[in-house]
């Protein structure tokens, strides 16, 4: 590629040294649609990464690699510095990769304790262990400072988006999980709302977790992340240090695939060529 | 009663500090304005949980509200019209009779909440009532009853697994499946009588015996007692135990007031029925005690409660009905799911049938044709009790309240002496107006969202 990643993280202010999940030269086509083209990004511990692109430029295709949905083509993934093989969303799961979708994935008739422990139930004597699910699921959630739902028994059909959504990432969160894949968090929520769940994505930041947020909306990028990557046609045509880019700077790369960042620092740009 | 801490209102004992983290409006957001939070919250005594009941039925989420009222009507109702139908004589009747549609109902439950439906349950049934009478004949197969029973069930149960396994596995629609499956079954049934009648009523026989006993038999009226003292005493102990232990370690629980409220109706009812049961209702001679069949109901509804509410395949059964894809994506394997539930559905519609040649003590080509108007019977049943047709809501219990409705209308327009048209035609309105309710509630549901 005609950019090097690691080098603009380290141009970066605060970065650690190797960051704790790295995809290098991902590829994946569907039929003859080629989705992605040599992808490489980095997700640091402790750190956002909001990853932008317009509509078709691979996001959530990308998302779904990493979550084992699809399997990439060609590339490499490490994890903790070393190569994994993602197959399943069991494989990321084990890895401790969690993702939160666009589409809420929870079930409107269950309530809030059900629902972050679907699937991962816990059991006593062959039977459902209620109070220890609900136990954890208040820990989880008053740990990340969810405190607005009436009670985690309740139905999730009762609460508002930014609940739902919240709910959503704490059951993410909830399994000793080092990163967490966020599908369009705030859209269709209000005002309000979005500052919730941007506060709760921050508190995940803070507890060292690498967060991944994929958004349209570059009001919520600038205010979460503190890195950047912009995908233009299954490109990564930029990724750097969130202070290194603009509002503007990102417009342009998610629309033309070229573009120049406020503070140019080197090897981050892509180059002007696609 | 056991099995219904997931049917408590949404309320939290802010006293307790497990709970109150989340109970606490924090953020600043304050999106949460003082109108959006019901009493709810903060209930902790009796009234203010019944004040939080009151207003989840408002926001669309009615429980077993409209079918307590449902029991209450009819039985005002038809008294007011005929002074018998509140004797012991007629409720004895009227709880034998209902025992079908009530397990017939908490068959389709299982669909119901997975999203589907089973329109084949009334001829499962059929089908079930035919196979155990022939295997318990004399001068056919001569299997002893236990034998018979267990084949039966077993057959129903992979009836359900065929039918499951085309709604899971091909996807197709559960009600072309059950549609297709209930024709076949009525054929099948009808072959297998060969034109004749089969009966199970033939005192000399001691196979044929136990089967005409499961629904007609009955306890001894002492026995009924001590039953119900057991039962009662164990079931309110636990129950008791159960809630306690929440309230202890602060997690989301009933005030003590409403379990021993609820312990105190339950006892009540178990009472009246056993007293009710242990009047002589024979005209001539002694008919007393408690019928076989009013356990038999029980311990379905206790079993099917339990595996729906407590376990990890009841959890996704519901998970299913309320978002597919989410259950998906949590790793359940929705056809396995799916398929045992048409399964059990199956196996349940079987135990039906078992009790249902009992009932009718012989079986003719006329009453298998008939046993297809069961399955309005059930899904009605199921849905006047509270079972969403939609999916994702519905509990074991709906089925037996359910059931009680339905046998109440069929036993008091018959008591009346109303024609069986117009008795199809009013079943086939409550369940409209039942399917009405559903609808509204699940739209208020929405609107609230």
């Amino acid at each position: 590629m005609n950019h090097d990643p690691g080098g603009a993280v380290s141009a970066g202010a605060s970065a650690p040294a190797e960051p704790l999940m790295k995809l290098r030269g991902i590829d994946k086509h569907f039929g003859p649609v080629q989705a992605l083209y040599q992808v490489n990004l980095d997700l640091p511990a402790g750190q956002v990464t909001g990853l932008c692109g317009d509509n078709g430029a691979g996001k959530s295709v990308l998302v779904r690699c990493i979550a084992g949905v699809h399997q990439a083509d060609h590339g490499q993934i490490f994890f903790e510095g070393h190569p994994v093989h993602i197959h399943t969303t069991r494989d990321a799961a084990s890895l401790g990769i969690e993702t939160v979708y666009q589409d809420l994935a929870l079930a409107d008739n269950l309530d809030i304790v059900q629902n972050m422990f679907l699937g991962r139930e816990r059991l006593r004597r062959g039977l459902l262990d209620e109070d220890s699910m609900e136990r954890a699921a208040a820990e989880t959630l008053s740990s990340l400072r969810v405190t607005t739902v009436r009670s985690i028994r309740q139905p999730v059909a009762s609460l508002s988006g930014g609940q739902r959504q919240s709910v959503a990432v704490a059951k993410a969160v909830m399994w000793n999980s080092k990163v967490v894949l966020l599908d369009e968090p705030t859209a269709a929520l209000g005002v309000v709302q979005t500052g919730m769940v941007l506060d709760l994505v921050r508190r995940l930041r803070d507890r060292g977790l690498a967060v991944m947020v994929i958004s349209h909306n570059l009001n919520d990028v600038f205010a979460v992340a503190d890195r950047i990557a912009v995908l233009h046609l299954g490109r990564m045509v930029a990724e750097g240090p969130a202070t290194d880019f603009d509002r503007q700077s990102v417009i342009e790369y998610m629309t033309t695939g070229t573009g120049r960042l406020r503070a140019p620092v080197g090897a981050v740009a892509a180059g002007g060529s696609v | 009663m056991a099995g219904r801490e997931t049917d408590t209102p949404i309320a939290a004992n802010a006293s307790e500090p497990a709970a109150a983290g989340p109970m606490v409006d924090l953020t600043a957001a304050s999106e949460v304005t003082a109108a959006d939070v019901p009493p709810a919250i903060l209930a902790q005594s009796l009234g203010q949980y019944l004040r939080a009941w009151w207003q989840r039925i408002r926001g669309g989420d009615s429980g077993v509200l409209p079918v307590l009222l449902g029991i209450i009507i009819v039985a005002v109702a038809f008294q007011i019209a005929n002074a018998k139908f509140l004797s012991p004589q007629n409720l004895v009747n009227l709880f034998e009779q209902s025992s079908i549609y009530m397990l017939l109902a908490m068959a389709e439950i299982f669909a119901l909440v997975l999203g589907e439906i089973d329109l084949s349950v009334g001829l499962v049934m059929g089908f079930g009532a035919v196979l155990v009478s022939e295997l318990v004949q004399p001068q056919g197969f001569n299997w002893p009853w236990w034998l018979a029973i267990l084949a039966t069930l077993l057959i129903c149960s992979a009836v359900g697994a065929i039918q499951g396994s085309f709604v899971a596995r091909l996807k197709m629609p559960s009600f072309i499946v059950t549609l297709g499956g209930l024709l076949i079954l009525e054929g099948v049934s009808i072959i297998v009588l060969g034109g004749s009648l089969v009966g199970i009523g033939n005192s000399h026989f001691s196979n044929e015996v136990f089967v005409y006993n499961l629904f007609w038999g009955r306890f001894d009226p002492a026995v009924s007692w001590i039953l119900l003292i057991v039962v009662g005493v164990i079931a309110a102990g636990w129950e008791w135990y159960r809630s306690a232990r929440r309230r202890r370690s602060g997690l989301v629980a009933p005030p003590a007031s409403l379990t021993a409220l609820k312990i105190i109706v339950a006892a009540a009812a178990g009472i009246l029925v056993v007293a009710l049961c242990n009047v002589n209702r024979a005209h001539f001679g002694t008919i007393e005690g408690l019928p076989y069949i009013i356990p038999i109901v029980l311990v379905v509804l206790a079993t099917w409660t339990m595996l729906l509410q407590r376990t990890r395949f009841g959890r996704y059964v519901y998970a299913i009905g309320g978002n597919p894809e989410a259950a998906r994506r949590a790793g359940i394997k929705l056809p396995t799911i799916r398929t045992w539930g048409f399964v059990l559905g199956a196996l349940t519609a079987g135990i039906a049938g078992v009790l249902f040649a009992s009932w009718q003590v012989s079986i003719t080509t006329n009453i298998i044709k008939d046993a297809n108007s069961y399955v309005l019977l059930a899904v009605a049943a199921a849905v006047i009790g509270g079972t969403s047709l939609f999916g994702g809501r519905g509990k074991t219990i709906h089925g037996v309240l359910g059931g009680l409705v339905i046998g109440g209308i069929y036993n008091g327009l018959f008591l009346i002496g109303v024609t069986s048209e117009w008795i199809a035609i009013v079943v086939a309105l409550v369940l409209l107006s039942a399917g009405t309710i559903d609808v509204l509630s699940r739209r208020g549901a929405q609107t609230r969202a």
